[in-house]
């Protein structure tokens, strides 16, 4: 095996490795999160709060322990290594927002953070409400026409 | 037993929709925040045709958690409203449904915002 070969035998491998070593970070990772959450709904909904509102207050932790990561800036490290593990759940719009708020900082609070906070999840909130909206739509023409939802 | 039980369906089933997350990420060149639209805008669609509600049975914070949960909720909050108020609930469900998320967040963001400094990366 000439020297540029072997080269290109070692990166393959280690692309390899490293991209099998992603996809598990992510799966843990994002398992993680996600049996977090389900422990702290259990431990909500035993206080007797309803289904909805133990989701909400679900969110609501993980999105304050995300903003405290974030601002000790805990979290990036993480996310370098959990990938769509911790950037796919609600922790990571949460991060999206709450780090561009903290970046954005040194532009001054009404042009910095007020203007750029929602930089990188903007789209998510746009094409979310968008998306909602049109099925608000189908669903209002269905009722119209008798059927149900 | 059932509490350990929970855990791990909503590990298991939450672990794989980052996995799905992080294998369109590495196939494809697609940024992050594309990815983060197409989930919300897939969780809108599995929750409109009413794909979502069962999952959320089954594993419950394991699908509410990943954002196709946020995009499932925004759907379901629509689809209340529209049952409840007609025509002005198309407007009205989706963002009285993510009202908390999107209201903690934005708090959060001020306070982490004045509190800590930047840190040079």
């Amino acid at each position: 095996m000439k020297k540029e070969e072997y080269l290109k035998y070692v990166e393959e491998t280690t692309k390899r490795a490293d991209v099998k070593k992603t996809f598990l970070f992510s799966f843990l990772f994002g398992g993680l999160i996600c049996a977090l959450g389900e422990a702290l709904r259990l431990f909500f909904l035993n206080f007797s709060l309803n289904e909805k509102d133990a989701s909400a207050c679900v969110s609501c932790f993980l999105i304050i322990l995300t903003a405290i990561l974030t601002g000790l800036g805990l979290f990036h490290k993480i996310a370098k290594i959990a990938g769509a593990g911790t950037f796919v759940p609600i922790t990571g719009f949460a991060n999206s927002v709450i780090s561009s708020a903290l970046e954005f900082k040194t532009e001054g609070f009404i042009l910095g953070v007020g203007a750029k906070i929602f930089v990188i999840a903007g789209p998510v909130i746009v094409y979310g409400t968008a998306a909602s909206i049109i099925c608000g739509l189908v669903f209002y023409f269905i009722t119209l026409l008798g059927g149900t939802i | 037993m059932e509490f350990l039980v929970s855990l791990i369906k909503a590990f298991v089933v939450g672990g794989l929709i980052c996995l799905i997350g992080q294998i369109i990420l590495n196939k494809t060149s697609f940024p992050p925040a594309k990815i983060l639209v197409g989930f919300v805008v897939a969780g809108v669609i599995l929750g409109a045709v009413g794909v979502y509600r069962p999952l959320l049975k089954f594993c419950g914070a394991g699908a509410a958690v990943p954002l196709t949960g946020f995009g499932n909720l925004l759907s379901e909050g629509v689809k209340e409203a529209v049952k409840k108020e007609g025509f002005l609930g198309i407007f009205k469900g989706g963002f009285s449904a993510c009202a908390v998320g999107i209201s903690v967040t934005i708090v959060f963001g001020l306070i982490i915002a004045l509190i800590f400094k930047p840190k040079r990366k």
